[in-house]
């Protein structure tokens, strides 16, 4: 026993010691080697008389274990030493760059394409599209605009024949006929797309973005198309209210028919969209034309409806504060990168339609 | 259309304020466009009295006048005018006022060093008439003692000007607006006592129309009026004119043109000496021309509807007369024409010649029927008032008889339509104070469709007519149901949207181009496709169709390189054409990339950006759109703008069913050729109409989770093969030797030069092999290492580099 105290005692005061990791790794040997002290105590343990050996046992183990883990918590003391002494060397300027990213961006008409389609997608409306190049039918006269129609003067329209029969389609309307072609009423889409007319100075450029909206049904009248149209120029100016005047006017396709200004004013050189006593001219609706129903094989005494015309560059351009149409396609990098959104910003309705 | 208040209330009984009216207008359809206070600043202009004129110094043409304008300094003016002299009458404007003709203001300004005090005015600048010869002369005895007084009397009346949908013809008159007005309970419309002319004396030109396919004219009013003297208007006519911004010319020009604004009822005069024998209102036949007022020189096509004599055409009927019968100041007999012409006739006669007047502007939105003889008494009076002489009979020729349309209306079909109820009774005032005639007919009304409005046909315009008088604002919101039956996108727009955001996130810019582009540029990129021309392109630049997205995206490219910037990548999602019929249009995702990557980098050493750059955008792309890029087949047929040896073609499978995508660097030539300074320019295409929809959506469920965790063993191998060989294809038979052991395969060096024979290159890779099932043993590793080399040298003829 007083063997076993004296190896504790001496070890412990040796390690008390500022040590090295070799220094201790000798201790480690001087005690558990193969001839060390406690090995060799623990070979004793069989010559111990048997009244002894439990407890000569027991106390070389307890022994045993506190000069171990005495050792190995050294150990880990000078290797933490040593790691922190390493990295204290390692020590990086941390203000220096970081490697560039590059933050690529989504076009302002497209991100308001997917406002507007987020807002209707809400009240029942799905999405449908028609081609770029379209005949003369589905761009006029299917939408009671015959050829000797003055309404036609307000298309300037791009010709691809000179029969004038195929020309880049002058509004999103014609979406309208290929979709009542296609299926059954009811029909309820939107369509934005591309749209062109020969005319281009600051407010005209030869290509713009409309979106076309068509619900067709059993009972469908004016009053639904005002609120259809309230809720969505409230959704998509974000604003609680909302001055919204229907004015009559004239389109072929639609009888009667309407253009919707909304209220706005001018604070600090910029517009605010709802308040003021200024209107602004942003769309035109109406209720479709019998004539166009009966031309897609819609039988005008059992289904009505409305349909409505949207520019959509334009509602970018008041929403978020763009002055020339022009510069949409322009391309400017600066331009892009200035009025473009985030790719991760994706309109929604859960999220609400801007951050 | 312009108007003034004051040239309404000849019509209109109304007390309300300007403002008022400009509101009612707008609410009832007639869009105010602009309101113009045209007199502003008109007072400046002063009557004053040329007191003396020298020659100037300088100038052999102009002369300093010492002019009196009422103040007690002279001003001294210069002026080119011939006729300034002394003692000249005349209007004088100051520095400061504005020339209503150019809109020019005037300051205080050097003459070739002779300072002037302002200008003197000629008619033309005063916009009074198209005299610009010299200054305006005023008369003695009527002005001598107005010197310094404004030389305009003010006028009250802003000019009003409307814009006037194409259905509305009537609207075009100052007669029809007050009708519209007063139907909406703004004033009352002036009933106006018809002075009907009784002369005893017959019109003595004869008329006729041909009775012929495709004639335009369907009746011909005429009235003479002889031994006229023309003269200038008098003053209520002349600012009637000039208060809705139009230039006085002659009385009888001026009367024609007064009724066809005042009732809408286009007229024409003619000098009737100067007509050989009588009309006739025919075709015209091809090759025929006259001049016609506007100096031009119009040759004429088959069946085009003139108005001719035995010399010739006269003028186009309903469009414009012509010189050689067209009055002048010293027109003994006048022949007024009040005719109704077709509007497809007038419409498609204008636009093949191209020309635009009022009158046509007016025929082909049409014309009331029944105003021929209105419109003759009024112009045949007023001439005889102002210009004097004798009124014939009128003469109406016509080929068919007009008759009012009957509609038949049912009161309830306002509600269906319009969502809220009137009265029946309101209804009926509102049509009739429109000129309706309403005959009850069981629960419905027979309407009979007033002559001056063609645009009505139909119940549904009725109803329009309703609602319109009655106020938009009283339509009900209807709050729309939020409810959804049908999914907002398909799955197609599901992926065009995805598509566009994946391309973005990987920091392209979008873009969006014209659908149309530089012949120039699109000849680059063409390919197979034909060029696809705008007939009327507004400008050349934009001339035809785009075969690819390319030919505008490298041109903007280029444009923002010059800008300054160097490192940059942009992309469009947008159509391309392959043909002119409708549908013959892709979807097209196309990037192009430029410059370098880590340029001055304190990091990383900076290096253009490459082939595999754009590579791994378009994988990624199509990997994150839900496609499996262990399928991927990769193949190096491009179109010839792509660089031959450093493009790719990318397939969705090894069936190479359509083409997914196509990448690489842009030909040098071409980069060369549009002149565009960059190190380096890639680009890419995604056809995503060839992009067959991922069979499983994210809706459904997802394969079965099973992972192995058993030990990976990774061996490297090293195979000397043939430069032809292409990587794609050992790691295709690498990965087949099998499928259920080979987890992995990584490339990680691909080397030609010393130590390797020509026309070889070795291919260094590293194969992960993992079990399912157990933990392979090293025999089991051995047999997929030999395997794998035996195969790889069988099927490639490559060698085991030792």
């Amino acid at each position: 026993m007083s063997d076993i105290k004296n190896i504790r005692d001496q070890f412990l005061l040796k390690l008390k010691n500022e040590l090295s990791l070799d220094e201790i790794n000798s201790i480690k040997t001087e005690l558990f080697g193969k001839n060390g002290q406690i090995s060799s105590l623990f070979k004793t343990v069989g010559s111990i008389p048997e009244s002894d050996r439990k407890t000569f046992a027991a106390d070389l183990n307890k022994i045993k274990d506190e000069l171990q883990s005495l050792i190995s918590e050294k150990i880990k003391e000078i290797e933490t030493k040593e790691v922190n002494q390493k990295l204290e060397k390692e020590k990086v300027d941390i203000t220096l760059p970081g490697r560039p990213f590059v933050r690529g961006k989504i076009h302002p008409v497209s991100q308001t394409i997917d406002e507007i389609s987020s807002i209707f997608s809400e009240i029942g409306f799905s999405v449908e599209e028609g081609p770029d190049v379209e005949n003369e039918y589905n761009n006029f006269t299917a939408l009671n605009t015959p050829d000797n129609h003055p309404a036609r003067d307000m298309h300037d329209t791009f010709y691809l024949d000179e029969n004038k029969k195929v020309l880049l389609r002058t509004h999103t309307s014609p979406v309208q006929i290929r979709t009542m072609l296609k299926d059954k009423p009811p029909f309820k889409i939107i369509a934005p797309g591309r749209t062109y007319r020969s005319d281009s100075d600051q407010t005209h450029a030869p290509m713009f973005h409309q979106v076309e909206g068509l619900h067709i049904d059993k009972d469908i009248n004016m009053g639904h198309l005002k609120g259809c149209l309230n809720y969505f120029i409230k959704e998509f100016f974000e604003v609680e209210k909302i001055k919204m005047r229907f004015r009559p006017s004239h389109f072929p396709f639609t009888e009667p028919s309407a253009e919707v200004d909304i209220g706005y004013e001018i604070k600090d050189g910029k517009i605010v969209i709802g308040e003021g006593d200024q209107w602004l001219e942003i769309l035109g609706c109406g209720m479709v034309h019998p004539n166009v129903l009966k031309n897609v094989k819609v039988d005008p005494a059992k289904y009505q409806g409305y349909a409505f015309g949207i520019g959509i560059d334009r509602l970018a351009m008041l929403k978020y504060g763009i002055n020339d149409l022009r510069a949409f396609f322009d391309c400017d990098y600066r331009w892009l990168n200035h009025f473009g959104f985030d790719p991760l910003d994706v309109p929604t309705n859960y999220r609400g339609l801007s951050r | 259309m312009k108007i003034t208040f004051n040239w309404l209330k000849d019509h209109l009984s109304v007390s309300a304020k300007e403002e008022k009216l400009l509101e009612k207008l707008t609410d009832i359809g007639l869009e105010v466009e602009s309101v113009e206070n045209l007199s502003e600043g008109l007072d400046l202009f002063k009557v004053a009295k040329i007191l003396k004129t020298e020659k100037h110094p300088n100038a052999d043409r102009l002369k300093v006048c010492d002019v009196d304008v009422g103040e007690k300094e002279i001003k001294k003016v210069v002026c080119g005018a011939p006729n300034a002299r002394e003692g000249l009458i005349t209007v004088y404007a100051p520095p400061g006022a504005v020339i209503p003709k150019n809109k020019t203001k005037l300051i205080i300004a050097k003459i070739r060093d002779v300072t002037s005090y302002g200008m003197l005015c000629s008619e033309s600048e005063l916009n009074l008439s198209e005299e610009s010869d010299g200054i305006t002369e005023l008369s003695s005895s009527k002005y001598n003692n107005s010197i310094g007084k404004s030389f305009f009397t003010q006028s009250s009346s802003n000019l009003i000007d409307l814009s006037i949908t194409p259905n509305r013809p009537d609207c075009l008159g100052v007669r029809g607006i007050a009708r519209d007005l007063a139907a909406s309970g703004f004033g009352k419309l002036k009933q106006i006592k018809d002075q009907k002319i009784k002369s005893k004396k017959s019109q003595t030109i004869k008329v006729k129309i041909t009775n012929e396919k495709n004639q335009g004219c369907f009746s011909f009013g005429s009235c003479l009026v002889t031994n006229v003297k023309n003269t200038e208007s008098p003053k209520w006519l002349k600012d009637k004119l000039i208060s809705i911004g139009q230039k006085p010319i002659s009385a009888i020009v001026d009367i024609t043109n007064y009724v066809m604004i005042d009732i809408n009822r286009p007229l024409h005069a003619y000098d009737a000496d100067k007509i050989e024998k009588g009309i006739i209102v025919r075709n015209s036949n091809s090759g025929e021309e006259f001049t016609a007022l506007d100096n031009k020189t119009y040759k004429l096509d088959d069946d085009m509807c003139v108005i001719s004599d035995d010399k010739g055409v006269l003028g186009l009927g309903g469009i414009i007369g012509g010189t050689r019968s067209g009055t002048e100041m010293d027109t003994q007999n006048v022949l007024i024409e009040s005719a109704y012409f077709d509007p497809r006739s007038i419409r498609r006669t204008a636009k093949r010649l191209n020309i635009d007047t009022d009158a046509k502007f007016r025929f082909e939105r049409g014309i009331d029927q029944l105003s021929i003889d209105e419109g003759l008494n009024k112009a045949a009076f007023l001439i005889k008032e102002i210009c004097g002489g004798e009124i014939s009979k009128l003469d109406i020729q016509k080929i068919s008889t007009f008759k009012n349309k009957i509609i038949k209306f049912d009161p309830n079909s306002f509600e269906n339509i319009t969502g809220f109820k009137i009265l029946t009774k309101d209804m009926l005032k509102i049509l009739d104070n429109l000129g309706f005639t309403c005959k009850k007919d069981k629960k419905v009304f027979k309407l009979s469709i007033p002559s001056w409005r063609p645009d009505i046909t139909q119940e549904i315009d009725v109803v329009e007519e309703l609602v319109r008088i009655v106020g938009y604002d009283k339509i009900k919101i209807e709050e729309p149901i939020k409810e959804r039956k049908k999914s907002t996108l398909t799955q197609t727009q599901k992926l065009f949207h995805f598509l566009q955001r994946s391309v973005a996130s990987k920091g392209y810019l979008e873009a969006i181009t014209w659908s149309f582009t530089d012949a120039k540029y699109n000849d680059h990129f063409k390919g197979q496709n034909d060029e696809l021309k705008i007939v009327n392109p507004i400008s050349s630049e934009l001339g035809v169709l785009r075969n690819s997205i390319f030919s505008n995206l490298i041109m903007y490219m280029s444009k923002n390189i010059d800008r300054g910037f160097k490192d940059l990548s942009i992309f469009e999602i947008g159509p391309t054409f392959f043909g002119k019929q409708p549908g013959e249009q892709n979807i097209v995702v196309c990037g192009l990339s430029a410059g370098k990557k880590s340029r001055l980098s304190w990091l990383e050493k900076e290096r253009n950006v490459d082939v595999f750059d754009i590579k791994k955008d378009v994988v990624q792309t199509l990997v994150e759109a839900g496609y499996d890029a262990e399928k991927f087949f990769i193949d190096d047929e491009t179109p010839d703008y792509y660089h031959p040896g450093k493009s790719g073609r990318l397939f969705l499978n090894r069936g190479k069913e359509s083409v997914a995508a196509y990448f690489g660097e842009i030909h040098p030539n071409i980069i060369k050729q549009i002149d565009m300074k960059t190190e380096s320019l890639v680009g890419f295409e995604i056809f995503l109409d060839n992009l067959k929809l991922p069979k499983k959506s994210l809706k459904d469920q997802k394969t079965k989770y099973s992972v192995s965790d058993y030990q990976k063993s990774e061996r490297d191998f090293a195979f000397i093969v043939d430069k032809k060989i292409k990587v794609q294809d050992l790691v295709n038979v690498v990965s087949n030797v099998d499928k259920n052991l080979i987890s992995n395969i990584k490339v990680f060096d691909v080397y030609e030069g010393d130590n390797i024979p020509e026309n070889q290159k070795s291919i260094a890779i590293s194969v992960t092999i993992q079990s399912q099932e157990k933990t392979l043993k090293e025999a089991d590793l051995d047999q997929i290492t030999k395997s794998i080399i035996e195969t790889v040298e069988n099927k490639t003829g490559a060698k085991i580099r030792s």
